[in-house]
C-alpha cells in the first residue's frame, strides 16, 4: 500500500485550501525557476526515466511523447495542450485534480511548455465541468499575478501563459486530434495520422497533447528524482496512480495507489470491498467504459497496470474501476455503452457510423432475448469488422465493452435467447 | 524520391505521394469513395484500406504517405475482407433503390458492390432516412443514399469557394446539409452531381428523365463561354439529355460551369425549326427557295450596301462563309463584336489570354480590370482560387466590388485607376513590377466602353512597363465571354478597307447607307436601331434578331454541328454532332453555301473539309486543333483621355447571357432563385407568378 509520504496529490478529497497558499504550502511551485534551469533536456530525460506512461488511457510513456517535439521552435510556434475533457464513463480522477489541486496542473503545464518549447497552453476542459473551470481559471489567474506564469514565468526566463478552453459536451473531443480541431473552433472529428500532433497539430503547429493526470504529476516527479518514482509500482508500470472505484463497493472513492497493486486489494482496502461481499462479484470492467470486463476468476489475482490487464486482454485504461455485483444485468449494462457508442460517434468513417448503431441495436435486442442463437456469432464478428479499421480508436472503444461481454459471459446470452424461444414456443 | 512496392510491382515516385496514388500510376485500382484527387484527403470511407508491412492495422491507402521500402499489399484475403465488411457497413443504412436511383448504372457504390457486396444483408434493424434538402433548381438531393463521404463539402469549399455545405449532427445522424437552409448559390454547383459517388445528389432538371445506359456520349465542346470547356453530351434519340464535363487538364480540368451544363433545355425551346419571310408585316413561315428568293431580291437592288454581324456563339465555318460571300459582294462590312469591344484584330496577343488558363497558375500578382471572372468564366476563376489558396498571390480589382471567392485588393471602379497604375503613380504598380509572373485580366466590361482602346493601351502599356510580357510568360489575358469572338478575330471576320464596325454598321442601317444586314446569331445588338434595313437573321433560337429579322434562316446550335470555335487562350477546338438541328435547320456554313448560290456568287468550297482548308488559308491557327501558340507581341490600343465612369462587368445575369440560356426553363428558375448571380437581388414585379 502507497505509503502517504509517496503520494502526490495530497488533496485529492478538498480537505485542504486549492488556492495558492494552499498548494504552496503542500510544496506546489517549490524551486520550479530552479528546474527549469536545469534546461529542456534533462527534463525530458528525467520524464523518461521515471518510466511515466500516459494516464489518458492508452499509456504512451510522456517523456518519449515530450521528445517528439522539435528541439528548437522554427517559423510556427509550438503547443501545449491538456486533454481535460474527461467524459470515459467511470472516471472522474481528473475533475478532482483540477477541483482541489489546480496548481499541480497549473505548475506542470509550465514545466511541460518548457520542455516542448511552448510559450502557450491551452487547457481543453469538458463543458459540464462548471466548478472545476472556475476554479482552475482562479489558479491560473493566481499564477499570472504571483508571477508564475506569463512573461518571464517564475523568473525562468522562458515566457508561458496558460488559457482554459471550454467543451461543447462531445465525448471524441477526447481524442487528441479531434480535440484539436475542436479548439480550433471546427467539428469535432479525428483527424488521420500521419501527421500526428508533435509535427502538424494545433493551427498546423507542433503541438503535444497530454492527459490533466500526465501533466500534474510531472513536477513532482521532477522534485523528488525519476529514480524515486520509478522505483514505486512494476517494471515498465511505474509511479503511482489516481484509481477511480465506483459500482457495486461499499465506499466508492477516488484513490492514488501504486501502480501494480492486486485489483482486489484496491477494492478491499479503498473502497470498503465489494457490496456484500467477495464472494457477491459479478464481474469488474476494470479501466473505463471502454475495455472489456473481467469475470470473478480474473480478478480474483489480476494487477492493475497495463502490462497485466494487457496480459487478460483487457486494458488499464483511465484505471477507472467499475464494480458489479451478482444483482447486475450484465447485457443491460453493455447495451447500455453500446448505446453511449453510438451517441457519441462522430460520424466521420464508415465503420464507427454505421457499425456503433448496428451494434447498439442488436444489444439492445440481446438485453431481452429478442435474437437468434447466430446472431452472437455475427454481433461479434461486427465488432471485429469495426476494430482496428477506423480513423480513431473509438471505434476500438465502442467493439471492446461488447467483446469482453461475449467472450466471459456467452452462456447468459445464450441463455436468454433460448428462454424467449421457449417462451414464445410455448404461447 | 522513395521507391515502394505495391503487390510485387516497384514503383519510385515522388515524395509526399500517398499509397493510392502510387498504385494508380501503375494501374493497381483500388476502391475509393471519398477520395478524390482534386480535392483535400479525408479518409473517412475507409474502403481503400491496404495492408502495409509492419504496420499493425490495415491503413486508408488514400491518407498514408508512401515511405521508403514500403511493401504494399492490396489484394490479399485481409484486405479483401475488409473492403467487404466497409461496402457492408455502407449498405446498413443505404435504402437499396437502385431501380428508381437517377445514379443507376454510373454508381461507384453499386459497382464496388459487385465486387465486394454480398447478395444479402447480414443487418436485420431498420434503416436510416435522412430529410432531403432543397439545393435550389439544379441539384437535387436524395440524403437517404448520402454516405457521408464528404466529396460535396469539399468541392464547395475549396473548389468553388462557397464554403456552404458541412455536415451536422454526429454518428448515424449525421447529415450533409447547407448551414442555412437554401439553395446552393455557386457557379459551379453542378459539379457536386458528378463528384457524387453514390445518388445523394442528382441532376434535378433532368431527374427521372433517363437511365444513363440509353444515351449516346459524344465529346464535344462547350459553346456557352469562351473557354471552350471539353464536354460530353449525352443524348437520347435526338434529344440531349445531359452535359458533363470531360477531363482537359489545360482547359477545365474537371470542371464544367452550370449555365453550360443546364442550359440545355433551352435547345428545345424558341427553335427556328422553318424558314420565314416577312409578310404583311409578319413573319411567316416558307420554303428555302421563297427565303432565298427574297433575300437575292433585295441583295440586287442593294449593291454593295450590305453588312454582316457575328453573334457569340457563331462558328469559325460560318463565319469564313459569310465573309467571303459578303467580300464577293463587295461590302468589307463585317464584324464578330457586336458588343463594339475594341479589339484590336491585328496584334494576336491583344485579344488572348495569353498565360493560358492553366498558366494563370503560374502568376504570382494578378490585376483585375473591368471583370468578374467569377460570373464571366465560372472554371476560370476556380482555377485563380486555386492559384490564390497556395499563397504568395496578390489581387487587386478595379471595378465592381464583389464576391470573387478569393481575396483581393480593391482598388475601386474608377478607369483612371488604371491609368495611374500604367503610369507608375499607384502602389500596385510596384507589385507588380516586383512579381516574378505579374498577370492583369481585362474584361469586355472595360473594353467595350467608348475609351475601350484606351483603356486597352493602358493596360498594354502596364504590361510593357512592369515586365509581364518577356521570354516565356505572357501576363496580358483579355478575358473573353463569347465563344465566337476569337475565331472571329482569327479569321478576319472584321471590317475590312472602308468597311464599318458594328456601330457603324447600326447607325449606316439607319442612316439608308446599309440596306441588308446579316445576322449571323447576332441577338445582342440594339435591334431598333437598324431603322429600314432589310434583315436577314440566321440563327438557332427565335430571339432580338429574329424578332427584327425579314427573312429568317434556321441553323444549328452547338450541339448539332460539327463546328470550330477558338476558346479564349487561341486554342482551336471542334464541337461534334450529337443531336440533329430540328425541322429544316441545317450546319450554318451550309446555309450561308447555299444562299451564295442563290445569289450567283457561289462559295469555292462544298463540304466541311473544303471549308476547314479555307479556314487554314484564312489563318494556320485553324489548323493546329486543341493547341495554343504563343501570339506575338505588339502594339495595339490607342492613348487618349480615360472617361469618368465606373467600371462594371457586362455580364448582369451570369444565368442569361445567350439565346439558349435565355430560353432555358432552368436557367430562367435559376435566375429567380439567385437573383441573377450577380449579387445584387433582382426585385420581382407585382405581376410577378
Amino acid at each position: 500500500m502507497l505509503r502517504d509520504s509517496d503520494r502526490i496529490f495530497t488533496n485529492l478529497y478538498g480537505l485542504h485550501d486549492w488556492r495558492l497558499a494552499g498548494a504552496r504550502a503542500r510544496g506546489d511551485w517549490n524551486g520550479t525557476k530552479e528546474l527549469l534551469a536545469k534546461g529542456r533536456d534533462w527534463i525530458i530525460d528525467e520524464m523518461k526515466n521515471s518510466g511515466l506512461r500516459g494516464r489518458g488511457g492508452a499509456g504512451f510513456p510522456t517523456g518519449v511523447k515530450w521528445s517528439f517535439m522539435p528541439k528548437t521552435e522554427g517559423p510556427r510556434p509550438h503547443y501545449l495542450v491538456v486533454n481535460a475533457d474527461e467524459g470515459e464513463p467511470g472516471t472522474c480522477k481528473d475533475r478532482e485534480m483540477m477541483r482541489f489541486d489546480p496548481h499541480k496542473l497549473v505548475e506542470g503545464c509550465l514545466i511541460a511548455g518548457f520542455a516542448i518549447g511552448a510559450h502557450t497552453g491551452y487547457i481543453y476542459i469538458r463543458g459540464e465541468f462548471i466548478r472545476e473551470a472556475q476554479h482552475l481559471e482562479f489558479a491560473i489567474e493566481e499564477a499570472r499575478a504571483a508571477g508564475l506564469i506569463g512573461k518571464n514565468a517564475c523568473g525562468s526566463g522562458w515566457d508561458f501563459d496558460v488559457h482554459v478552453h471550454r467543451g461543447a459536451g462531445a465525448y471524441i473531443c477526447g481524442e487528441e486530434s479531434a480535440l484539436i480541431e475542436s479548439l480550433e473552433g471546427k467539428k469535432g472529428q479525428p483527424r488521420l495520422k500521419p501527421p500526428f500532433p508533435a509535427g502538424v497539430g494545433l493551427y498546423g503547429c507542433p503541438t503535444t497533447v497530454n492527459n490533466v493526470e500526465s501533466i500534474a504529476v510531472a513536477p513532482t516527479i521532477l522534485r523528488r528524482g525519476a529514480s524515486w518514482f520509478s522505483g514505486l509500482g512494476k517494471p515498465n508500470n511505474t509511479g503511482t496512480k489516481v484509481f477511480c472505484i465506483s459500482g457495486h463497493v461499499n465506499k466508492p472513492c477516488n484513490v492514488e495507489e501504486e501502480m501494480g497493486i492486486p485489483l482486489k486489494e484496491l477494492i478491499e482496502k479503498h473502497a470498503g470491498g465489494v457490496r456484500g461481499g467477495w464472494d457477491n462479484l459479478l464481474a469488474i470492467i476494470p479501466g473505463g467504459s471502454s475495455v472489456p470486463m473481467l469475470n470473478k476468476a480474473q480478478c480474483e489475482d489480476v494487477t492493475m497496470d497495463f502490462d497485466a490487464l494487457r496480459a487478460m486482454r483487457s486494458g488499464l485504461g483511465t484505471a477507472a474501476v467499475i464494480v458489479m455485483d451478482r444483482s447486475t444485468d450484465l447485457v443491460r449494462g453493455i447495451a447500455r455503452l453500446s448505446k453511449f457508442y453510438w451517441h457519441e460517434s462522430c460520424g466521420q468513417c464508415t465503420p464507427c457510423r454505421e457499425g456503433t448503431g448496428w451494434m447498439a441495436r442488436m444489444m439492445q435486442r440481446m438485453v431481452t432475448g429478442d435474437a437468434e442463437l447466430s446472431e452472437i456469432d455475427l454481433l461479434e464478428e461486427v465488432t471485429r469488422q469495426v476494430e482496428g479499421h477506423t480513423i480513431c480508436a473509438l471505434g476500438d472503444a465502442a467493439a471492446w465493452p461488447i467483446q469482453g461481454l461475449i467472450r466471459t459471459f456467452r452462456p447468459e446470452l445464450e441463455r436468454r435467447i433460448k428462454e424467449r424461444q421457449d417462451k414464445t414456443q410455448a404461447a | 524520391m522513395p521507391k515502394l512496392t505495391i503487390d510485387g510491382r516497384e514503383i519510385e515516385v515522388e515524395a509526399g505521394t500517398t499509397i493510392i496514388q502510387a498504385a494508380d500510376q501503375l494501374g493497381i485500382e483500388i476502391p475509393r469513395f471519398c477520395y478524390h484527387e482534386r480535392l483535400a484527403i479525408a479518409g473517412n470511407c475507409r474502403m481503400c484500406l491496404v495492408e502495409v508491412e509492419k504496420m499493425p492495422k490495415p491503413v486508408a491507402s488514400c491518407a498514408m504517405p508512401v515511405g521508403e521500402g514500403m511493401v504494399v499489399k492490396t489484394n490479399t484475403p485481409v484486405i479483401k475482407k475488409a473492403r467487404q465488411n466497409v461496402m457492408e457497413f455502407l449498405l446498413v443504412n443505404h435504402p437499396l433503390d437502385c431501380p428508381i436511383c437517377d445514379q443507376g448504372g454510373e454508381c461507384d457504390l453499386q459497382d464496388q458492390a459487385m465486387a465486394y457486396g454480398s447478395d444479402r444483408s447480414r443487418c436485420q434493424e431498420g434503416k436510416r432516412a435522412v430529410p432531403d434538402k432543397d439545393y435550389g433548381p439544379l441539384v437535387q438531393t436524395w440524403m437517404t443514399r448520402c454516405i457521408q463521404c464528404t466529396r460535396c463539402v469539399r468541392f464547395i469549399s475549396e473548389i468553388a469557394g462557397t464554403p456552404v455545405l458541412g455536415g451536422l449532427g454526429r454518428g448515424e445522424h449525421m447529415e450533409i446539409t447547407r448551414y442555412v437552409n437554401s439553395a446552393i448559390s455557386s457557379e459551379l454547383s453542378g459539379n457536386l452531381i458528378d463528384l457524387c459517388p453514390v445518388g445523394a445528389l442528382t441532376n434535378k432538371p433532368a431527374s427521372y428523365t433517363y437511365r444513363s445506359w440509353e444515351l449516346k456520349k459524344t465529346e464535344s465542346i462547350d459553346a456557352m463561354d469562351a473557354l471552350g470547356a471539353s464536354i460530353r453530351i449525352d443524348t437520347r434519340g435526338n434529344e440531349v439529355i445531359r452535359v458533363l464535363p470531360r477531363i482537359n487538364e489545360d482547359v477545365n480540368e474537371e470542371w464544367l460551369s452550370d449555365r453550360s451544363r443546364f442550359a440545355i433545355d433551352g435547345l428545345k425551346r424558341q427553335r427556328l425549326d422553318r424558314p420565314y419571310v416577312r409578310r404583311d408585316g409578319k413573319l411567316q413561315p416558307a420554303s428555302w427557295a421563297e427565303a432565298f428568293a427574297a433575300i437575292a431580291a433585295k441583295v440586287k437592288s442593294a449593291g454593295s450596301k450590305i453588312a454582316a454581324i457575328a453573334g457569340d456563339q457563331a462558328d469559325a465555318e460560318a463565319m469564313v462563309a459569310l465573309k467571303d460571300l459578303v467580300e464577293s459582294l463587295g461590302s468589307t462590312s463585317l464584324d464578330c463584336r457586336q458588343d463594339g469591344a475594341a479589339l484590336d484584330p491585328k496584334v494576336r496577343a491583344s485579344y488572348l489570354f495569353n498565360s493560358t488558363a492553366a498558366g494563370i497558375e503560374q502568376a504570382d500578382a494578378l490585376l483585375l480590370i473591368g471583370t468578374n471572372p467569377r460570373k464571366e468564366a465560372p472554371v476560370l476563376n476556380a482555377r485563380i482560387r486555386k492559384r490564390w489558396q497556395k499563397g504568395g498571390f496578390k489581387v487587386a480589382r478595379i471595378g465592381h466590388k464583389s464576391d470573387l471567392t478569393y481575396k483581393y485588393e480593391h482598388l475601386g471602379d474608377q478607369a483612371s485607376i488604371l491609368k495611374d497604375i500604367a503610369d507608375g503613380k499607384h502602389p500596385f504598380f510596384e507589385v507588380l513590377k516586383a512579381a516574378a509572373k505579374p498577370a492583369l485580366i481585362i474584361g469586355q466590361g472595360a473594353l467595350s466602353r467608348e475609351d475601350g482602346a484606351v483603356l486597352l493601351g493602358l493596360a498594354r502599356k502596364l504590361a510593357d512597363a512592369t515586365g509581364m510580357v518577356v521570354e516565356g510568360w505572357n501576363g496580358f489575358n483579355v478575358l473573353q465571354t463569347a465563344a465566337a469572338r476569337v475565331g472571329g478575330l482569327d479569321l478576319g471576320f472584321v471590317p475590312g478597307a472602308g468597311g464599318k464596325d458594328t456601330a457603324g454598321i447600326v447607325a449606316g442601317a439607319a442612316k439608308g447607307e446599309i440596306e441588308v444586314v446579316f445576322l449571323l446569331g447576332a441577338d445582342e445588338i440594339d435591334m431598333s436601331g437598324l431603322g429600314k434595313a432589310f434583315v436577314v437573321y440566321q440563327g438557332s433560337h427565335g430571339d432580338a434578331g429574329a424578332h427584327r429579322a425579314d427573312v429568317v434562316l434556321p441553323g444549328a446550335a452547338y450541339t448539332e454541328k460539327s463546328a470550330t470555335f477558338v476558346n479564349l487562350e487561341g486554342r482551336a477546338q471542334q464541337t461534334r454532332l450529337a443531336a440533329f438541328p430540328p425541322g429544316e435547320a441545317k450546319e450554318d456554313w451550309r446555309v450561308v453555301r447555299a444562299l451564295s448560290e442563290a445569289l450567283g456568287k457561289p462559295l469555292p468550297y462544298d463540304s466541311l473539309k473544303s471549308v476547314r482548308e479555307r479556314l487554314v488559308k484564312a489563318n494556320p491557327v485553324f489548323a493546329a486543333i486543341g493547341e495554343v501558340k504563343a501570339a506575338a507581341w505588339g502594339s495595339f490600343g490607342t492613348e487618349g483621355a480615360v472617361t469618368d465612369k465606373a467600371l462594371v462587368s457586362h455580364i448582369d445575369n451570369f444565368y442569361m447571357t445567350d439565346p439558349i440560356s435565355r430560353a432555358s426553363k432552368t436557367m430562367a428558375e435559376c435566375t429567380a432563385a439567385f437573383g441573377g448571380g450577380c449579387g445584387c437581388n433582382h426585385k420581382k414585379t407585382g405581376t410577378h407568378g
